[in-house]
């Protein structure tokens, strides 16, 4: 009794707050603190790459849609609660967050890149490999990750809590180099600026707009591009489990915005580069 | 140092930093005032008869002193809500999804700790209060509300006042943990313009000479308040 | 409530332990010589003294720790050369001196006060016996006001070391993976906040627990034994 009691409740909430109907209108949130993926501009507004690209998509599904800002730590949970339907907010589409929600396909992707100050001693460190997919590694890629590794051995290396970066180097660099984790981006170049830390490490679709501005002026990438492997399948929109339809809808769209080069000319505008899933 | 970054208007932090001042007041004022309310109340139970409402008092004063202001507000901030919709659904059926303002959840956070200041402090006038003057009132027959309105109330609000005026400046300097989770209070500003103009020495400075304002209005504010509510009071 | 969460927080948090005793001890420690050789400047007649006592307890006092701590650990970074070129960089860099040195700034601030009232307490005439028999000055601190400063200091004391440990969570936000810099990383790595907080409150609570119990101790071994 008591068990079918709960099952009628879970039910009501899924009813009442849960599984986004069609013709409703869609509630997606960002951060608005990650640009150039979204960012609050002076003028208080959402801007970025994920802000242009979501009205395409929905007018390519044929959703109504609004966006809201909200706060990137318990973000997952507010989805699930039903504060919105949708996550647009520069997520990667990792396994483990799998497990809680579900990802339409992936409309970009960013590899991550380890970052120095102009005076630091390796600051010309180079591999042969520009980028080095985790998933599967070739001779070429092999080589160049373990040189990698190598010249960051017995470094600190600053990284932003709660990211995929984070992962990455609990995963290849735990017990070989000082890992030094900061709330928020702006504190970690703080301390890059000061040699607090000898590398910073984070996507780099956040260093390549940084570097034209004054603030990067003093920053240098080094080495290869990482992606895949910790890093996940790229970016994509996340949703509850019970929205796949929805999510399925989403990745038409982004398919069809990708073919048409759409994705790739917003990326160029935003990040420099094009970021934009293939 | 370039001091003209905090002039005022669109290239100048003065403006940020004004506003930012008059939230971390309000912040301050609103669970000062909050945590009053709930220390009246503690210290109500913790001075009753029943042991229930004792060590329901106690329990919230220890376990509020005892572990750090931080975790308190990740919790309610990152946990208050699913607690907030659990009880929404259990006790009024309702589905929906709801949630506190963050200047709300805040003044809850700092409140709470608060509190539990006060409540030693206000549990401590009560008893200083002299029996003589109840016992006084009793005889010439005022009633319990009375004796509560004309004897108790005034005497217990000048004996708290010090502790208070101490909870106070305590109350003031919390609202600065708010700035983990994003109210634009005035370390949020520091932060935000330490890492936007690569200047953080002169940013969080500002911060702290702005504190320390508050706290020296805070304290003449205080001295007045303290004349005023011994006057009548013979001098030794 | 997850108990597998609650299963890897508690050695996960149990083992930053250590990290806080030892934030929490260090800077009492320093605090406490601080605390003394700033109390006896507010209580020196010399206004060369007893004006900047007044001055630092007043700024560490009125002002929120953690922009102290942000002043000192992100704001020492805006003068980096300078700081280098005395050879003061090499300490400031590291985010356990900076640490260390606002909660000893802070504790020392408190802590003054504390023993500048236990000093002023001393009976007046117990100093005067002391001058009688003809003790020196310094013979008078160290058997007569300095110990009886001390008992009548030690609930007010017992106070603060509480206050400092709930006070070394904000370490966490200059990158020290204290109880609460641990808790947040689990948090984090879960979507959860809420079993890894039961775990990290309960461990500060039995810590403040001991603090308690080892000061009430001290208490009354130091009480006057009036029978």
């Amino acid at each position: 009794m008591k068990k079918l009691l709960a099952t009628a409740a879970l039910t009501a909430v899924t009813l009442m707050s849960g599984a986004a109907q069609a013709g409703d209108v869609v509630r997606i949130a960002t951060e608005g603190a990650y640009p150039p993926w979204n960012a609050l501009n002076s003028a208080g507004h959402l801007e970025g790459f994920e802000i242009d690209l979501y009205q395409v998509l929905c007018a390519r599904a044929n959703l109504e849609c609004t966006m809201e800002q909200t706060a990137w730590d318990g973000i997952i949970p507010s989805l699930q609660q039903g504060k919105f339907d949708v996550i647009m907010a520069g997520m990667s589409i990792t396994d483990k967050r799998k497990k809680k929600i579900t990802f339409s396909r992936s409309y970009a992707s960013s590899p991550a890149v380890f970052v120095v100050g102009k005076d630091s001693a390796m600051v010309d460190f180079k591999v042969s490999a520009d980028k080095i997919s985790l998933a599967d590694l070739d001779a070429n890629e092999k080589t160049s990750l373990d040189a990698t590794l190598a010249v960051l051995n017995g470094k600190t290396i600053g990284v932003q809590k709660g990211t995929i970066h984070l992962n990455f180097l609990k995963e290849y660099m735990k017990g070989n180099a000082t890992i030094r984790t900061y709330e928020t981006q702006e504190q970690l170049d703080l301390d890059l600026q000061s040699g607090r830390v000898d590398v910073a490490f984070a996507a780099e679709s956040y260093w390549h707009p940084l570097f034209a501005k004054p603030e990067g002026a003093d920053f240098r990438a080094i080495g290869p591009g990482f992606s895949e492997g910790p890093f996940g399948e790229g970016v994509g929109l996340g949703l509850r489990q019970e929205d796949q339809e929805l999510a399925d809808k989403f990745s038409v769209a982004i398919n069809s915005a990708i073919a048409d080069g759409t994705v790739s000319k917003l990326a160029v505008k935003w990040f420099g580069f094009d970021a934009s899933s293939k | 140092m370039d001091l003209t970054i905090l002039s005022w208007g669109a290239s100048g932090w003065g403006d940020e930093f004004f506003y930012a001042t008059l939230i971390t007041i309000s912040v301050a004022t609103c669970s000062f005032a909050f945590g009053i309310v709930l220390a009246a109340g503690a210290a109500t139970m913790k001075l009753s008869n029943y042991r229930v409402l004792r060590m329901l008092a106690n329990g919230y004063t220890t376990v509020v002193r005892g572990i750090p202001e931080l975790l308190i507000i990740y919790l309610i901030f990152y946990g208050g809500n699913s607690i907030l919709m659990s009880i929404a659904k259990d006790v009024f059926n309702y589905h929906q999804y709801i949630e506190l303002p963050i200047f709300m959840m805040g003044v809850l956070c700092i409140g709470l700790s608060s509190g539990a200041y006060s409540t030693e402090v206000i549990r401590g006038a009560v008893l200083a209060v002299p029996i003589g003057t109840i016992e006084a009132a009793k005889a010439i027959g005022m009633n319990t509300s009375t004796r509560f309105r004309r004897i108790l109330l005034p005497q217990v609000a000048r004996f708290a006042l010090p502790g208070l005026g101490n909870v106070w400046q305590l109350t003031l300097k919390e609202t600065s943990l708010i700035s983990v989770i994003g109210l634009a209070e005035i370390v949020r500003i520091a932060q935000i313009g330490a890492g936007s103009e690569k200047e953080p020495f002169t940013f969080f400075l500002a911060g702290l000479i702005l504190f320390l304002i508050l706290a020296s209005l805070s304290d003449r504010g205080y001295i007045s308040l303290e004349r005023w509510a011994n006057r009548g009071v013979r001098r030794a | 409530m997850d108990w597998d969460i609650v299963n890897e927080a508690i050695p996960a948090i149990f083992a930053a332990l250590p990290v806080t005793i030892a934030l929490v001890s260090v800077s009492l420690f320093f605090g406490f010589f601080l605390a003394v050789t700033v109390a006896l400047c507010r209580l020196s007649p010399y206004a060369a003294l007893n004006k900047p006592a007044y001055v630092f307890v007043y700024i560490f006092r009125s002002t929120p720790l953690l922009i102290q701590m942000f002043l000192i650990y992100y704001g020492s970074g805006q003068f980096r050369d300078e700081l280098d070129a005395i050879g003061l960089w090499q300490f400031f860099k590291d985010p356990w001196f900076c640490a260390i040195l606002s909660l000893t700034l802070n504790t020392g601030a408190y802590t003054s006060e504390i023993i500048r009232g236990g000093i002023q307490s001393v009976a007046i005439g117990l100093i005067e016996a002391g001058k009688a028999c003809g003790m020196s000055t310094v013979q008078l601190f160290r058997r007569i006001t300095f110990p009886l400063a001390m008992r009548q200091a030690l609930p007010g004391y017992g106070n603060e070391v509480i206050l400092m440990v709930k006070s070394t969570s904000l370490a966490s936000t200059i990158t020290i993976m204290d109880m609460t810099g641990v808790y947040k990383e689990i948090a984090s790595d879960h979507f959860s906040p809420f079993e890894p907080i039961i775990v990290a409150g309960s461990f500060y609570l039995i810590l403040n627990y001991i603090v308690t119990l080892a000061i009430s101790r001290a208490e009354k071994k130091f009480a006057i034994h009036a029978h």
